[in-house]
């Protein structure tokens, strides 16, 4: 860590920084999607399918539609055409059959019909009452044990995998599950669909305006300049509000159909079902190595399910190829079909599954060398990404681990089960390291300077309540030398420059090259505008003026010795100047890579248990993160601590249990879905590296959003096995898995 | 939620009257009383629930604790939650009331929630939630979705091959091993019923949980006095620290009179279709030395009857092990 990490800088990049939205969101003046009224406007609610398996045999809406306040119900007959969103257009979307598409039923809560009326409770009322039978009726294919239902696919491979582990000294072979998880961000999906009769304004819930539009556009058949989506604000998604899922086709279809806005806010339970959710993984992994504790072979075979109508990959190997040295590897995946609900991303999406099951076979196989689990991760530390045969950018895991290791007092540890002590608790203590994808997204964004002394800065992006509206005032604030409390950013909006989805966590990298080019533009035109004959510095080239913290001035004159950008517009008598910027993707990219980018970090966790009462806490994390320069540490800390929040509830809560004859997520509610609460979570030590990673942007600042929850299940898992003596290979580690404990 | 008229009582006969007129005061009223509205308004958003009438009782006078002449306590049926909890004559007399109160729900919900209301708090059973599903409760002749389904958080005593639904409730615990008395007032008249003789056992009517009959309006819980040298404790095992439901609760009242037990109540939450009395672990105490192995023998007796279903097996080891460490800490 650079020592003069504790000293505060007084660069607005790097420093502390309170959220520039705060003040709104705790007034309640930032409006949320479904925070929209118009006059007139009609609430929709949609009916799902009670079966998962079948076909719709008649929809009866007359009860429905003779209740108070209904104008209208929906169904295949009269919702109208929908389209499908090509593949070659670029545009995601994990859900591609449009709702109402035909009589099928794929999954159970599959939307059948729509009621629109007057009031939210008037359209819950008569949706109950919408008659739906079925025919075909099978019993659904939920089955969690998972096989191949086609052959597998290769994601890297190198060596011979198979002949090194036969040879091994020392082999791990085991399978890890981790169960389906569901999204639950506290903000509900919800579109609010306005109609002019030639365009759309779609107040959408969403990680991905420009992506929402494109998607929404095809699929409503209306050309691309029809439709506006708007998110201004949003109560966070982890991946599940990336792309379009049908409620917003419905809301879009009835406000076309009957001329008003239509809101339509998703329920809770149907965030179980129409929403995505992270799919089901059995992993297995072998290792082998040698008696010294030197991998020779890896090898991952994961399985997931995936629904009927999905595509969805969960890439569990996304870290597998590069995160330690093996001359040998190989990892390989196939799907399971099932008849459940469409999967897509969730934060982390492949690596968090995928490090549980590699770092939980690492700490087993530290045990069976007995060896510590930090130095069996130093040892096989990689001098290059050995998958692609490239360098690694910016790569500090051993620093992320011996760092922690430190803090955590991880020298003081008793490996033997069961140890160690505090009162009636026994603690165990855990480690993994975690990484994650440090790329680029194509990015546009303008910046403007105006003549009442602020500075705009528009990009058609998203802040999913993480910090972006501060962080990229942070970043203009540093490179235009203006004041943070000038800085106006606008985000959110398709009608701004195309900005980069809030996913992959890559927003704030991908916006540096496009704002410093931008702002490199706006100055140019501020210093052509300064040098014009009646401005300020009328008669001197503006090549030899320059502009620095808020002032233009010559450039052989100190800042003080000119005028306020403001002052100098107005004296040029231009209400403001703009520059553009752009700058390219690196994710996705077909290109041969020069380096290998991604973040690190390491995670020390201890739990507390109590034997007497089957009691398991998670009592303290050390978290030690290498993810480049780190804008705003007081936003960043969050991200981590967030994570680390979660990573409690996917080690030892979270699961959505589907039930076997009817496909329904039986838990599907917040008190049956258990979450971290307050009350759990740990005491917690986030430490940034903080080595700016200048191969992927002149700042060097990676992401931040997911890396805090990679790895931190299997520490977890690690640190249940040391205090209690049971592995648990199948998340979540629950209270009936650890009462066979030997250790009182 | 189904359309329902909305009407404010202003005293308890208007209440009963309302009331009165109603097929059943159980699963399917017509006529609902609404307090806090916590389990009430959950239930008619989710259609489980579709009172014609709901009749607000939150301007009666119930809102009081007071002393009774035998030296117990006379709680209103709309004294909250949290205001019972933090009372200093039950903080000070009926510490496993207290305790129980305060693991409940969230303080929100004990801001909101009162003492009727929680005896009238209904199963979280995920099936009889769901109106697309076969319950007994709340279609009776429909059958149980819950033994062949998700039931890890389910019952194992007092289950039936109709219902296996566990009652939710932490205070109705407390209020069990305290021996409570509930004060219904009806259309003719008001009657005291015992705690243990208010929960019904589901049998082959699960759809009856209480002893209510149309009309009927709780209007107080009385605590008898407390003992003399007794101490009480509630314990609640569960998966996380706050806000969820015990997977298995103990609350015991406990004497120790010179190393031997003089006193036991004992009631188990999470466990049972009813809020669960233990006399079985009540006779192993009486009389025996107030020691770990005695705890043991208890917690076992209180469980020999337990019939576990297919996820639920573990609450057999947990229920015990909460009973044993409960009445250890009443001892120490």
């Amino acid at each position: 860590m650079p020592a003069d990490a504790s000293v505060i800088p007084l660069s607005p990049v790097g420093r502390p920084t309170a959220r520039v939205d705060g003040p709104l969101k705790v007034s309640g003046a930032a409006r949320y999607s479904s925070d929209f009224h118009f006059p007139g406007m009609l609430y929709a609610v949609p009916v799902g399918a009670r079966v998962a398996h079948g076909t719709i045999a008649s929809i009866d809406t007359a009860t429905a539609a003779a209740m108070p306040g209904v104008r209208k119900i929906y169904t295949r007959e009269n919702i109208g055409r929908f389209y499908r969103v090509s593949k070659s257009s670029g545009a995601m979307i994990d859900e591609n059959r449009p709702p109402f598409e035909d009589d099928r039923i794929y999954y159970y809560g599959q939307y059948v019909a729509l009621v629109v009326a007057d009031t939210f409770e008037q359209a819950t009322a008569a949706a109950h009452r919408v008659a739906v039978s079925y025919a075909d009726r099978q019993a659904p294919d939920v089955d969690g044990r998972l096989s191949g239902s086609e052959p597998q696919k290769v994601d890297t491979q190198r060596g011979d995998a198979a002949a090194a582990f036969a040879g091994a000294p020392v082999k791990i072979d085991e399978t890890y599950v981790t169960p389906t998880e569901t999204h639950n961000p506290i903000e509900l999906h919800a579109s609010v669909a306005l109609w002019d009769g030639t365009r759309f304004t779609l107040y959408e819930t969403s990680q991905a305006v420009m992506n929402q539009r494109a998607s929404l556009a095809q699929m409503l058949g209306v050309p691309v300049e029809n439709v506006q989506v708007i998110t201004e604000f949003l109560g966070s998604g982890f991946g599940g509000k990336l792309w379009v899922w049908p409620h917003s086709l419905l809301a879009a279809a009835a406000a076309r159909d009957l001329g008003l806005p239509v809101k339509l806010v998703v329920t809770r339970p149907m965030m179980f079902h129409n929403v995505g959710h992270r799919p089901r993984t059995q992993q297995r992994i072998r290792l082998g190595a040698t008696r010294e504790g030197k991998l020779v072979s890896l090898q991952h075979d994961y399985l997931f399910h995936r629904a009927r109508i999905g595509d969805y990959k969960e890439n569990c190997g996304e870290a597998t190829g590069f995160l330690y040295s093996t001359p040998n590897l190989r990892a390989a995946w196939a799907p399971a079909l099932r008849d459940i609900p469409v999967a897509t991303a969730m934060r982390g999406p492949g690596a968090v599954p995928g490090l549980f099951a590699l770092e939980s076979a690492m700490d087993e196989l530290a045990l069976a060398l007995k060896m510590d689990p930090v130095q069996l991760r130093l040892l096989n530390e990689p001098g290059i990404d050995e998958s692609e045969n490239i360098p690694f950018s910016s790569r500090h895991l051993k620093e992320c681990l011996t760092t922690g290791a430190e803090r955590f007092g991880w020298a003081r540890r008793n490996p033997a089960i069961g140890a160690m002590r505090e009162g009636d608790h026994i603690l165990g203590w855990g480690v993994a390291a975690c990484t994650w994808i440090a790329e680029r997204f194509p990015a546009e964004v303008s910046v403007m300077f105006n003549s009442d002394g602020s500075v705009r800065v528009a990009s058609g992006t998203q802040d999913i309540g993480t910090g972006t509206y501060t962080v990229i005032a942070q970043m203009a604030s540093q490179l235009t030398g203006v004041d943070l409390s000038r800085i106006r950013v606008v985000l959110g909006d398709t009608h701004l420059p195309p900005g980069p989805i809030s996913g992959g966590s890559m927003v704030t990298g991908s916006m540096v090259p496009a704002m410093a080019q931008a702002i490199e533009q706006a100055t140019e035109h501020l210093l052509a505008a300064a040098s014009e004959d009646h401005a300020h510095f009328g008669g001197t080239a503006a090549a030899q003026l320059a502009f620095t913290q808020g002032f233009v001035h010559r450039r052989d004159q100190p800042p003080g010795s000119g005028h306020r950008f403001e002052d100098v517009l107005a004296s040029a008598r231009v209400g403001h100047v703009e520059g553009r910027g752009k700058s390219e993707g690196t994710f996705g990219s077909k290109a041969k890579k020069a380096y290998s980018t991604h973040s690190y970090g390491a995670h020390f966790v201890e739990v507390a248990w109590q034997p007497q009462i089957a009691r398991l806490r998670v009592s303290r994390v050390v978290s030690v993160i290498d993810a480049g320069k780190i804008i705003n540490p007081l936003t960043g800390r969050n991200q981590i601590e967030g994570a680390i929040a979660m990573g409690v509830g996917m080690a030892l809560f979270e699961e959505t249990h589907y039930d076997p004859r009817n496909g329904m997520a039986a838990n599907g509610n917040l008190a049956d879905y258990v979450m971290t609460t307050h009350a759990d979570a740990p005491t917690m030590d986030v430490v940034f590296l903080d080595y700016p990673d200048t191969k992927l942007n002149q700042m060097g600042a990676r992401g931040i959003g997911e890396i805090g929850l990679a790895g931190f299940a299997a520490a977890t898992a690690s640190a249940v096995h040391h205090a209690t003596g049971i592995r648990v290979r199948e998340l979540p580690i629950r209270i009936e898995d650890l009462l066979a404990s030997k250790v009182a | 939620m189904q359309p329902f008229a909305f009407a404010r009582a202003t005293d308890a006969d208007a209440a009963i009257q309302w009331a009165a007129g109603a097929s059943t005061a159980q699963q399917g009223a017509e006529v609902r009383f609404v307090a806090g509205g916590t389990t009430l308004i959950d239930l008619m958003k989710l259609d489980v629930e579709r009172p014609h009438q709901v009749v607000d009782i939150n301007h009666l006078p119930l809102a009081e604790v007071e002393s009774t002449p035998e030296g117990g306590l006379k709680i209103g049926a709309l004294v909250r939650n949290a205001d019972l909890a933090h009372h200093p004559a039950v903080q000070r007399d009926y510490a496993v009331l207290s305790q129980a109160l305060l693991a409940g729900a969230s303080g929100q919900l004990r801001n909101m929630a009162t003492t009727g209301g929680n005896l009238l708090q209904r199963t979280r059973c995920v099936y009889f939630r769901d109106t697309g599903m076969p319950c007994n409760k709340r279609e009776p002749g429909s059958g149980c979705a819950a033994i062949e389904g998700y039931n890890r958080n389910l019952a194992i005593l007092g289950t039936s091959q109709h219902c296996i639904a566990t009652n939710p409730s932490d205070m109705n615990v407390a209020l069990t091993a305290l021996e409570a008395t509930v004060v219904i007032r009806g259309a003719h008249g008001e009657r005291r019923v015992p705690i243990g003789e208010f929960f019904l056992l589901p049998g082959d009517t699960p759809h009856q949980e209480t002893v209510m009959m149309p009309g009927d309006l709780i209007t107080h819980v009385i605590l008898p006095p407390p003992r003399q040298g007794a101490r009480s404790h509630y314990l609640k095992l569960r998966d996380r620290a706050s806000y969820e439901f015990a997977l298995a609760s103990a609350a015991v009242v406990l004497a120790v009179e010179g190393g031997k037990v003089a006193h036991a109540r004992v009631a188990l939450g999470g466990v049972g279709t009813r809020p669960w009395r233990s006399p079985e672990a009540e006779r192993v105490l009486q009389g025996r030395p107030a020691t770990p192995a005695t705890f043991a023998i208890a917690a076992k007796a209180a469980l020999h009857d337990a019939r576990p279903q297919s996820q639920n097996g573990f609450k057999i080891d947990l229920a015990q092990r909460c009973l044993a460490h409960a009445l250890a800490t009443a001892a120490a």
